[in-house]
């Protein structure tokens, strides 16, 4: 049982000092782009500065009373709780009440919590237990199969909520088994598709030469490449072989472009389809006596990167709702509506712009000030840090995050169990991934989705349930010398 | 379970991707934040409100300090429908005394984005616009009870008295050109559009001030910007003394009641204009507010074009009335005598044709010539210069002649200070060879141009010029109706004297000839005597294809020291002494003594009540 004298002297300050740095550089930049010009005071209720003081107030407290909790119980209770959370997400789904859009607000009086950020560390636990009790090893199909499952079971009930950036947030743990082990590639996929996705949605209406779809036509291009890459890298000793088959990719692709242009016009990607299939057929017919062992992951490649191709078209249109759609779309270029759904991204970027080096000072910012952003204490948080403290304070704000998370990382390692080194990893993706893409938002790098800044954003429930995570994490490294 | 240790080189892998993103974003916040400015630019025009402060516009007075057009401030009622919380639409509607069906539609309006494009719940509105104070002024004192209500200050033109509509001009809002040509103005500014608020409107609009505010998103102000450092206040715009005599300007308004025409009167001894009427006229408040140009296209469409502005937009044969012009160059020229004598027996014989003359004493030397209005002497003149032999041909006899018209201001612009003159003509022999072939004319070919007929056209304007320049014997100061501008000097242009080629030793005799037309029995122009007032005149007629010949008269008073040049111009007004010359008579009068005598007061009846446009 630990004592207040023992997490005293072996909790890790380092942490702690920037987590309450976060917090409190937070509430005062809260404050400041929620400053009226009749302005309250920074303690008032009426602001969310004042509220969000009290949230502070409220996850101290619940980071004070973690300390106190026996460090095995965060182990037993790692089920139930993931358990209760599930429950408590389904729930969600049916009781809450439509938000802009979205059903994931649960009110009780006058407060309001949402669930999802409570998910997260519940899952983070969830699934450390898991790897710790199974060992995950990579090739086992059924354990690889059940801490998936674990990770996709609240993205798919938070996606149902119409929160589709907490939902992502999830994905990111799938970063904490590629460090235990999942398949270096299986990570290489996953950035192969975020391209292919890209170009297939930028691309998509496009035509080359009337028949053939340019997106279409350029993922399918990019497949042929990383194929014929593939087979070079995974079989070097047949590379002759390999070399005529590039050369035909080559030949058979340029004579239909020639054909496409000056003769007859017809769909390109057909061809393609058929140069990959058959060069898959080619490849299974010469290692089917040496063993497909070695040309499996080509072949896989190839044929998801076909299915995905159809998959994608299917999935923008059909499964994300308009007004994704409309933010993916103003990302890449495809669409320019400074006033409309380029609007967050373009006045953000205006105030950031207009910070300059040493920014125009603490409660100075214009943009912020007047409203210009749009939720610029929660989402868009970033822009007033921008505005107000300038080039300095944002790298300054960027290194306190790099801090934390490398400290989170090098106590991840330190850990002697594998259910402390898997949650700590999980807490370091979550935080990693809310960073990549709040911040990249603001600052027009990635799409919009409305993710906080962790520990920085006006939210309670994003603030208490960030501090859980954190907490039980340093209440676990803590004691990572008692704990086996 | 212990670590796996098997895969901790990941943990590197994990490090990079962190610290790349790291460097991505502070690469892509020196972008936006040290290398480039035009986010500053945006964020300013973003947050920065502009408020222009449109200046008053500056007063114009008449010559004796009255007041002829000043500015009233006139309120529109604004609406912010964010703020109408418990508003007491009842007590709107009785201050506005509006019904409430009124103001239902009137809302309905402003919130349709069709019919008023800067809708916006969180600024002002439109509600209603120009009231008058006594309008506003029971919606002022509740404006308390009416959250989301203000009113709105403007200030617009107002004249003492509906006269001089064609001198003053009329002041509008601007228009596309205007802003392409100056970049002072922008969309729904005012500016003079004729007259002299067009001639002066440099010195009449001042200079605007601005200030900035901060705004919100919803275009809220938000206080000062700066401090106010960069505001700057806006100067108003220089009054104006007018050349014009008010009193004698709508005395002469009133006599020119019911006539299409004209009346110029001017100071000869400094150019500036007395009175300066163009008939029909309008009530300058008409083209004021919001039913200025419902006014505008009324006005525009009548048929006696009323926006014609006579004085210096129509011109005419100027007839006899330049008979003087034709003694003067005839004498400069040397051409004849004051004595040289010419028979008329109703009539001037040339060739095988004839000039007609009415009946009287005969020969006659120049001053009865011109007091008769004899054409014989005038086209035996003519004809002599045109085909005098020290010239060697009619084309540089003709040059010569019209060099000196010239330089009494017919032929071209004056360059008076109201806006589009009309230049008249003086025929060239460029076209007259184009006309008759080179060589092919002579002095009986153009015949008319003795008489102030054929192809000279003159404005009454350009006459009354010419009446001023008799009048001063020999020289003129280019007619204007600006006097003086506060705090600056009135344009060189209309203070330098424009001596004609013509020497002051020939007007003395022309001088007396118009005398004579007064004073002698013969005379054309014997209405226009005023006991006590030595007046010189000279009548004419300009010949109408149309209807009834026009009537001109021109006069000046009195004969030594003139204090008034005029010329009344009255469109088919007949023979001039029917019209025109009693109505010279009054208004000199009028000038001269300050009031008319009482036995005149049946001609004054007879004028005012005359309607020659029927």
């Amino acid at each position: 049982m630990a004592t207040r004298d023992s997490i005293g002297r072996t909790i890790d300050y380092q942490v702690v000092l920037i987590y309450l740095l976060l917090m409190l550089w937070g509430w005062i930049t809260i404050y400041s782009a929620s400053y009226d010009f009749d302005s309250s005071s920074i303690f008032s209720l009426d602001i969310s500065s004042g509220r969000q003081l009290m949230w502070i107030g409220i996850s101290l407290l619940a980071g004070g009373v973690l300390m106190f909790i026996d460090t095995k119980t965060f182990y037993n209770l790692a089920d139930l709780v993931y358990f209760l959370i599930i429950i408590l997400l389904c729930v969600t789904i049916v009781i809450a009440p439509d938000t802009k859009g979205s059903r994931s607000w649960l009110y009780i009086g006058s407060f309001a919590l949402q669930p999802a950020e409570f998910a997260k560390f519940a899952t983070a636990l969830a699934l450390a237990k898991y790897v710790d009790k199974s060992g995950y090893t990579p090739g086992n199909i059924r354990r690889n199969f059940f801490s998936w499952a674990i990770i996709l079971l609240p993205v798919m009930l938070i996606f149902l909520q119409k929160e589709t950036g907490s939902a992502l947030v999830f994905l990111s743990l799938f970063f904490v088994l590629y460090r235990e082990g999942m398949p270096g590639t299986l990570l290489l996929v996953a950035v192969l598709a975020i391209v292919d996705f890209i170009l297939a949605v930028k691309f998509g209406e496009e035509m080359l030469w009337n028949f053939t779809g340019r997106g279409l036509f350029y993922v399918l291009l990019l497949t042929q490449i990383i194929f014929i890459v593939l087979l070079f890298v995974e079989n070097p000793r047949e590379g002759t072989i390999w070399r005529k088959v590039a050369l035909v990719h080559a030949g058979v692709l340029a004579l239909g472009a020639v054909v496409n242009k000056f003769l007859w016009q017809f769909n390109l990607c057909y061809v393609q389809i058929a140069l990959l299939l058959l060069s898959v057929l080619l490849v299974l017919f010469l290692h089917v006596k040496k063993g497909l062992r070695k040309v499996l992951l080509t072949v896989a490649m190839v044929l998801g990167s076909i299915a995905f191709l159809y998959g994608v078209s299917y999935i923008f249109e059909k499964v994300l709702q308009p007004h994704q759609r409309v933010r993916i779309e103003v990302l890449l270029g495809m669409i320019d509506d400074p006033s409309g759904a380029g609007y967050n991204v373009n006045q953000a970027k205006i105030s950031i712009g207009s910070g300059g080096f040493f920014g125009k000072g603490y409660l100075q910012g214009t943009q912020t000030k007047l409203k210009y952003v749009p939720e610029q204490d929660t989402d868009f948080i970033f822009c007033t840090v921008g505005e107000e403290f300038g080039f300095l304070g944002c790298t300054i704000l960027i290194g306190l995050y790099v801090y934390l998370l490398i400290r989170l990382i090098q106590m991840a390692e330190r850990q002697r169990s594998r259910f402390v080194q898997v949650y700590g990893y999980c807490v370091v993706s979550v935080l990693f991934f809310h960073i990549l893409v709040n911040i990249g938002m603001v600052l027009g790098i990635m799409p919009v989705i409305g993710i906080p800044l962790p520990c920085f954003s006006y939210g309670g429930s994003s603030l208490l349930g960030f501090t859980i995570l954190l907490s039980i994490f340093l209440k676990l490294d803590a004691e990572r010398f008692k704990y086996n | 379970m212990r670590v796996d240790s098997s895969f901790e080189n990941r943990r590197g892998v994990i490090l990079a991707i962190i610290l790349g993103v790291a460097l991505l974003f502070v690469i892509r916040l020196a972008v936006l934040q040290l290398f480039s400015d035009e986010y500053d630019q945006y964020a300013d025009s973003n947050a920065r409100l502009k408020v222009t402060i449109t200046p008053e516009r500056g007063v114009l007075y008449d010559r004796n300090g009255k007041v002829m057009a000043y500015n009233s401030a006139y309120y529109d009622v604004m609406v912010t429908i964010r703020e109408m919380k418990n508003f007491d639409t009842i007590t709107f509607c009785r201050c506005l005394d509006i019904t409430p069906d009124y103001f239902v539609k009137r809302m309905k309006d402003i919130r349709n984005r069709k019919l008023n494009p800067g809708y916006s719940t969180y600024t002002p509105q439109v509600f209603m616009t120009q009231l008058t104070m006594q309008q506003s002024g029971p919606l002022q004192e509740s404006l308390y009870r009416l959250p989301g209500c203000s009113i709105r200050e403007r200030s617009l033109r107002s004249y003492s008295r509906p006269v001089a509509a064609h001198a003053l001009g009329y002041v509008g809002e601007v228009d596309k050109k205007d802003i392409e040509r100056d970049n002072y103005y922008v969309a729904g500014d005012m500016s003079g559009r004729s007259g002299v608020e067009k001639m002066y409107e440099r010195q009449l609009r001042g200079q605007k001030g601005v200030h900035y505010f901060l705004r919100d998103v919803h275009g809220r102000v938000k206080g000062s910007y700066e401090n106010g450092i960069l505001d700057q206040e806006a100067i108003p715009g220089k009054d104006l003394t007018l050349s014009l005599d008010l009193d004698l300007q709508e005395y002469a308004e009133k006599l020119m009641a019911n006539k299409r025409g004209a009346i110029v009167a001017i100071e000869p001894s400094t150019g500036e204009i007395l009175a300066y009427v163009s008939s029909p006229t309008y009530d300058p408040a008409l083209l004021v507010g919001n039913a200025s140009s419902s006014n505008y296209a009324t006005l525009q469409r009548s048929e006696d074009k009323v926006f014609l502005n006579r004085p210096i937009q129509s011109f005419y044969p100027p007839g006899s009335t330049f008979k003087p012009l034709q003694g003067l160059i005839l004498l400069q020229e040397q051409i004849v005598t004051p004595q040289t004598s010419v028979g008329c027996s109703q009539g001037y014989v040339f060739g095988s044709q004839k000039m007609g003359c009415h009946s009287h004493p005969s020969p006659l030397s120049l001053v009865p010539a011109i007091s008769t209005s004899c054409n014989a002497w005038f086209a035996s003149g003519y004809r002599s210069m045109i085909d005098a032999k020290k010239y060697k041909t009619p084309a540089n006899a003709l040059d010569v002649w019209n060099s000196h018209a010239y330089s009494f201001g017919y032929g071209h612009k004056l360059g008076v200070d109201i806006a589009f003159e009309a230049s008249g003509s003086l025929p060239t022999t460029a076209y007259y060879n184009k006309v008759y072939g080179k060589g092919s004319w002579k002095g009986a070919t153009i015949i008319s141009n003795s008489i102030g007929q054929g192809e000279i056209l003159a404005t009454p304007m350009q006459i009354a010029n010419l009446c001023a320049t008799i009048a001063n014997r020999g020289w003129y100061r280019i007619p204007h109706l600006v006097k003086g501008i506060e705090g600056d000097e009135i344009d060189t242009a209309f203070t330098n004297i424009h001596y004609t080629t013509v020497g002051a030793e020939h007007f003395p005799c022309i001088v007396e000839g118009m005398h004579g037309a007064v004073t002698n029995p013969i005379g054309t122009s014997k209405g226009v005597a005023i006991p006590g007032i030595e007046v010189c005149g000279k009548t004419g007629t300009a010949q109408n294809s149309h209807g009834d010949d026009h009537s001109i008269f021109m006069c000046f008073a009195p004969m030594d020291e003139p204090r008034i040049a005029m010329v009344v111009f009255i469109e088919n007004g007949g023979f001039g002494a029917t019209w025109a010359v009693p109505m010279a008579s009054l208004i000199l009068e009028k000038y001269l003594k300050g009031f008319i005598d009482p036995s005149r007061h049946p001609i004054e009846e007879r004028l005012e009540n005359a309607n020659l446009m029927q």
